[in-house]
């Protein structure tokens, strides 16, 4: 249900909101002295991010704390606190922090994951000799992702967003030299950069339109009724408004960053990267980002919406998502690498959050973001401790039997595996999806997205357990015997563990905790919030998919996974269809000879320019000058030196000549001495004369 | 009583001009000493009768004497195999010429400010030897007393540039 | 042409034959020969314009005359004695051979 969500703005911060910037700060300055280090100070580089990160958690829990107990005595709190930045004349452009319900859950939720992710590093990374410039990375990536909650403009959260964009291409290109992890991390950065520019786009629109790039500023913010107001008025191209048209350029940019269809190619190849990065980043935090986003600038996707109505930016929002939901699920099916389908697997859930955003509203889309977070984080950190114990193999054909070997990750990763599929009440999944499902159920303008979810969770049920099957069960088909990972690994898998089943409590009908708290309503308990109609119904009917699902997976890979050379039971069965799904659907290639082959004979021509053209000027000049320095060398040579070395000579000749009146004989001295007394006397007379 | 000016003249120019041109030295010493003579003549005719004697005296009487000792001495007199005259006789005859024209020139041209041909003064003037000495005990004393130091100098130092030359050449 | 004239003609004749004795002959008894007679044309210039130029009686002209020919008497004998103590060093009295100062 979309509901207008009006907030009572404070006039002055509380002190935990001034303090609000420490969150991001504090890891970031913690990643600037880890960069000083040198490189065998593994204790402190990994004692200064989790330190620091460990106040950030604090902090952000004495927000949430704040932020709550506000709440719970009546009316939800927006707190802003901003300040100018660069003063051009008479304009400002003005930066800001605001603490809000959702920016203090997701606060939480980024730096506890985050945090349990840290520690696992420690153990994880142990063997890797980059050990202090990985947590460098993950503490500066902390830092920023913290900065893209907590920010109240648009440019700050663009920025954090870059920033966050920046350490995931380090983190992916970790072991830089192999060239797969090189290729993963500049696609990655490419292909976000895409929707980055739609985004910057609709950045640079929406403060030409509404003046400011604040979100909230006592009225005057760009998310406030009266910005809103004027950009409804106007109307940009195919019957859109400003508002609707900055929308979708905003998604655009979220889009890249969520990995949602065509921008999700780079999602799957970043799991080169190591396996918490894969774990904090492209499952729980980074690709949250873009949901976040959307969450944030909500009032702007919604504005001009009639009440139960919708707009045309959420309109695009949930095709977009409940396509890519299907999409991704479909070719996670056909995959053999354990982490690339947990990675197409978040692209699923991830399309899945779009879609609830889109039909339901904040809170049903930020409540699966944040059970997703939990799950997901749980998953790839079992993945990796899967990885770890089966000496660094990835290929799921050549795992099994892992549930005696290492029992407390087969008992986590289960956890894990079957809130994503959303196995009913004790798991938080269950709500989460259910949340989405319900209101995709509701939704106004078509029932196709709610039959694409629900065979969504089909698909997530069926491929799920195909992996739990040939990882967990069966027997070994490995090298070498496979061993449990050491407890400061399982550790944070147990705690993520408890959290995947504990958190459904926040989102049940009868107590809807998430959405009265973001909303800012007041709650009761009950359980008549059951009886809404359908409600039941829905929920035996998503029970009832996912147990096919389960099912279907079990019968197919549950007890018999067969050996790694011989193909897939699947494969067996459909061979083309199979294929097409193993090979991702082809959207790769198609790039290739598109974009890929558009670009590289762009840079062609670019590189012919700047040879021939700007080079050959470039040259023209430095040969205009090189033949003005030779003219200058033979004029100088010739005329000058020449000209002063002949005078010179003239000189020495004159000289010579001269000296010969030195004859030394007598005769001629008189008769110079003669002819100069008869030059005198003649001059004597002639002036006497006159 | 031109005649007597004009052969004077003549008899000093001809001299002179033997005493140039001729190629025995010894010859041309005695054409000197005629030319000295015929200068003296001059003077007499002038009414400068001491200096006149004065010339007599000095230049006949010692100077040409002892140019015909120098040449004797330095056995000028045997004639150079090739020639008298220098090479370049012609340009310093030129010089000569341009300097007799440029003199001419200045005498011819100022003959206004000469006395007209009504010639002598009023009075032939008087240079009796008591004149003369008078003055040079009077007047031009100090000329007097540097001239003999001259003199004396010369005379020392005649001595001493010969005599230097005895001894270190023989 | 008045006497005086006369007599500055002779006078410049007899120099200019000095001079060009001095400036043509080899020998340098010779060219002191023709130094002499350039003297003693500067003596009769002198003794001229004594005689027809204006105060004789203060005897400058003559004064002149006389402490010329003393003077041209010394000058003759240190002359014909450097001659001679050339002679005796270069065994010549040829002055177109006596070129050591050439520069």
């Amino acid at each position: 249900m979309q509901e207008t969500i009006s907030f009572t703005p404070q006039l002055a911060a509380s002190p935990i909101a001034e303090i609000l910037w420490l969150i991001p700060a504090v890891p970031m300055v913690a990643s600037g002295v880890i960069a000083l280090l040198k490189q065998p100070k593994r204790r402190t580089a990994a004692a200064l991010a989790i330190g620091s990160l460990s106040f950030s958690l604090l902090l952000a829990l004495l927000a949430f704390v704040h932020v709550a107990g506000a709440w719970a005595l009546g009316g939800g709190i927006r707190e802003t606190v901003n300040f100018t930045w660069i003063q051009v004349g008479s304009s400002h452009v003005e930066l800001g922090w605001v603490l809000d319900p959702l920016a203090a859950v997701m606060l939480v939720m980024v730096a506890f994951v985050g945090l349990l992710i840290f520690i696992y590093s420690t153990g994880y990374m142990e063997h890797d000799e980059n050990y202090t410039r990985f947590f460098c990375f993950l503490s500066l990536f902390a830092g920023a992702m913290l900065g893209v909650v907590i920010s109240n403009s648009l440019l700050l959260l663009f920025m954090c967003w870059e920033l966050v964009g920046l350490t995931s291409y380090l983190l992916i290109g970790f072991w830089y030299q192999k060239p797969a992890a090189a290729a993963a991390a500049k696609k990655a950065f490419m292909t976000t950069r895409v929707g980055d520019v739609f985004f910057l786009l609709g950045i640079v629109w929406f403060f030409a339109q509404t003046g400011t790039l604040l979100f909230y500023n006592g009225g005057a913010g760009s998310l406030e009724p009266a910005a809103l107001a004027a950009l409804l008025a106007q109307h940009a191209a195919l019957g859109l408004t400003a508002a609707g048209a900055i929308g979708l350029l905003i998604f655009a940019g979220a889009a890249g960053k969520s990995g949602q269809f065509p921008l999700h190619v780079w999602l799957p190849d970043a799991m080169e990267g190591p396996t918490p990065v894969s774990a904090l980043i492209h499952a729980a935090t980074m690709v949250a980002a873009g949901v976040y986003l959307i969450a944030r600038v909500y009032p702007l996707m919604q504005a001009g919406a009639l009440t139960g109505g919708t707009t045309t930016a959420l309109t695009v929002v949930t095709w977009v998502g409940a396509f890519t939901a299907v999409f991704a699920a479909l070719i996670a099916v056909a995959q053999n690498d354990i982490k690339r389908i947990l990675a197409y697997s978040t692209v699923s859930q991830l399309g899945y959050m779009m879609a609830g955003l889109g039909m339901g509203g904040v809170a049903v889309g930020m409540f699966h973001l944040i059970t997703h977070a939990f799950f997901k984080a749980l998953l790839f950190l079992g993945a990796g401790s899967v990885i770890h114990g089966c000496h660094e193999e990835q290929d799921v054909r050549r795992m099994g039997g892992l549930r005696s070997d290492m029992p407390l990750t087969f008992v986590t990763y289960a956890i894990g595996m079957l809130a994503l599929c959303g196995f009913p009440l004790l798991f938080s999944g269950f709500w989460s999806k259910d949340g989405i499902l319900e209101a995709a159920q509701h939704w106004s303008v078509a029932k196709a997205p709610f039959y694409m979810l629900v065979f969504g969770a089909l698909l997530t049920a069926f491929y799920m357990t195909r992996q739990v099957g040939y990882v967990f069960f069966g027997y070994w088909r490995g090298h070498k015997t496979a061993h449990e990972s050491p407890a400061v690994m399982t550790v944070p898998l147990a705690i993520l563990a408890f959290f995947a089943m504990a958190l459904g409590v926040i989102g049940t009908p009868a107590w809807p905790w998430f959405r009265a708290f973001l909303d800012g309503r007041a709650l009761t308990f009950h359980m008549d919030g059951f009886a809404e109609p359908g409600l039941i119904a829905l929920m035996g009917g998503s029970t009832a998919v996912v147990l096919l699902g389960l099912g279907l997976g079990w019968w197919l890979y549950g007890g018999q996974a067969p050996k790694p050379e011989q193909p897939d039971v699947l494969e067996k069965a459909v061979p083309v269809p199979w294929g097409w799904l193993h090979n991702r659907l082809y959207v790769d290639e198609l790039y290739g000879v598109t974009v890929i082959a558009f670009y590289e004979w762009w840079a062609r021509v670019a590189d012919w320019l700047d040879r021939r053209v700007w080079g050959g000027a470039v040259a023209g000049v430095a040969w205009l000058f090189r033949g003005w320095a030779q003219l200058n060398r033979f004029l100088d040579t010739n005329w000058v030196d020449g000209g002063f070395d002949k005078g010179c000579e003239e000189l020495a000749t004159g000289g010579g000549l001269l000296s010969r009146v030195q004859s030394g004989r007598v005769q001629t001295y008189l008769r110079l001495l003669a002819l100069a007394v008869v030059a005198l006397v003649a001059i004597l007379i002639w002036s006497s004369r006159a | 009583m031109e005649m007597i000016f004009y052969g004077l003249a003549a008899l000093t120019l001809a001299g002179g001009l033997a005493a140039v041109l001729l190629k025995n030295t010894v010859h041309c010493a005695l054409a000197l000493t005629v030319a000295f003579a015929g200068l003296a003549f001059q003077f007499l005719e002038l009414d400068a009768q001491f200096a006149g004697f004065a010339q007599i005296l000095v230049y006949v009487g010692a100077v040409a004497i002892l140019v015909v000792f120098a040449i004797l001495l330095t056995r000028g007199s045997e004639t150079p195999m090739d020639g008298v005259f220098s090479r370049t006789w012609l340009a310093g005859l030129a010089i000569a010429a341009a300097v007799f024209a440029v003199l001419s020139w200045a005498v011819l041209g100022s003959t206004r400010a000469l006395p007209g041909p009504g010639g002598a003064p009023a009075a032939t003037p008087t240079a009796t030897v008591m004149q003369i000495g008078n003055a040079l005990m009077g007047r031009y004393v100090l000329p007097l007393e540097i001239v003999a130091l001259l003199l004396t100098a010369a005379l020392i130092g005649a001595v001493i540039v010969a005599m230097h030359e005895k001894a270190g050449s023989l | 042409m008045t006497p005086l004239a006369g007599y500055l003609l002779v006078a410049a004749l007899l120099f200019a034959i000095g001079l060009a004795g001095a400036l043509t002959r080899r020998n340098a008894i010779l060219v002191l020969i023709s130094i002499e007679l350039m003297l003693n044309a500067a003596n009769l210039n002198l003794i001229a314009f004594w005689r027809y130029g204006p105060h004789p009686e203060a005897l400058t002209g003559m004064m002149f005359a006389i402490f010329s020919i003393a003077v041209a008497a010394a000058e003759a004998a240190v002359g014909l004695g450097l001659v001679i103590s050339i002679y005796r060093h270069a065994h010549t009295t040829d002055i177109d051979l006596m070129n050591r100062m050439k520069g």
